[in-house]
């Protein structure tokens, strides 16, 4: 009953949809051969040297892949930290 | 005269590559071009059984590269078109009996006597997929609408850009209309966002595939049949015509008509 209100509602989503918001992620991993893992690692070390030079936020910092056709793209948002003054030599 | 060599590959096994072949050869040999179909999927033979020429072979491939025989004594001609030939793979060989270059210089031959050369590719990445590949001009990759022929055509894809072979061509095999608009299949736009290449083909799926697979009876040879127009359109684009894509929506007659409006609440 509650799946038959679901789909009368249309909140259940449609599997093809899922289907193709798995495949996204799916086929951005085998593009680039790089693991969901990996990506972690390459976002702690990026921080890490980033910090050397500049204040950040690690929290805020957004690391995505993104797919224009089948060019792969990284792109790394990375916000400064508002009270962060630059070094006068 | 040069010929085209056409490579029809996949990487996932069972979506359509050996029909896809027959057919589409079978098209352009109707429309008067000189047509021959190389079965590469050496050790599991079947081009020659979609073909309905099993009974015909003498020599094969592996006879034809190793020289036991003239490669004119390879090809089977189709007495239905006799515009088509077959040159059927060993059965009783693998895969490494035939080498990239030996393909090359076998389509070297072909390409002064045929207007078009068609590889029927073996499943996979490896040996097989790699000779089919080696003189290929035009890949096509075949795909159906589901989540493992996707990701292996995006697999193939990739290989087939990274030996220069790119960029593939994309035909959609096995489409089912009713599915699609129920929201449980991906549709033909996903798969092409998904694997953003050109698209050369979408195939409905249907049953007189399998009837004319079971006949040995190419289905373009069907006037009626959406899935036959679908493969007739793909050897016309092939060949230059700008041809638009079928809808994948099945007439069904008054009836059919008449139960999607119903479906769809009257708008």
């Amino acid at each position: 009953m509650n799946s038959f209100l679901e789909r009368l509602f249309g909140r259940e989503t449609k599997s093809a949809h899922q289907a193709k918001e798995r495949m996204k992620l799916v086929l951005i991993h085998d593009r680039t051969d790089l693991s969901p893992g990996s990506m972690e690692k390459l976002k702690d070390e990026l921080i890490e040297v980033i910090s050397r030079y500049i204040e950040i936020d690690p929290d805020s910092v957004r690391i995505d892949m993104t797919q224009e056709g089948r060019e792969q793209r990284l792109i790394a948002d990375i916000p400064l930290r508002a009270n962060s003054r630059r070094r006068v030599g | 005269m040069t010929g085209k060599v056409v490579t029809i590959t996949s990487g996932k096994g069972g979506v359509g590559k050996t029909t896809a072949t027959a057919n589409i050869g079978a098209a352009l040999a109707a429309d008067g071009e000189k047509v021959v179909c190389i079965d590469a999927d050496i050790g599991l033979r079947n081009l020659d059984v979609v073909l309905g020429l099993e009974n015909r072979i003498v020599y094969d491939l592996v006879d034809v590269i190793e020289g036991r025989c003239r490669l004119r004594q390879a090809l089977i001609r189709d007495k239905r078109l006799p515009e088509l030939f077959l040159i059927p793979a060993a059965q009783t060989r693998d895969k490494s009996a035939v080498t990239p270059s030996d393909m090359v210089r076998l389509c070297d031959e072909l390409r002064q006597e045929y207007d078009w050369i068609l590889i029927d590719s073996p499943a996979g990445i490896e040996r097989g997929f790699r000779n089919a590949i080696a003189p290929a001009n035009i890949v096509l990759v075949i795909t159906n609408p589901e989540v493992s022929a996707v990701r292996d055509a995006d697999r193939i894809i990739g290989l087939v850009e990274a030996e220069e072979k790119g960029p593939a061509r994309l035909v959609i095999n096995r489409i089912k209309p009713n599915m699609v608009r129920r929201g449980d299949m991906l549709s033909a736009d996903d798969v092409l966002e998904l694997l953003a290449i050109e698209l050369v083909g979408m195939i409905p799926d249907d049953e007189v595939v399998v009837i004319s697979t079971n006949r040995g009876l190419p289905i373009v040879l069907d006037g009626k049949s959406r899935a036959g127009q679908a493969f007739r359109n793909i050897a016309g684009r092939l060949r230059g015509e700008d041809i638009p894509f079928l809808s994948m929506e099945e007439d069904g007659g008054i009836f059919g008509r008449l139960a999607r409006f119903i479906r769809s609440g009257g708008d």
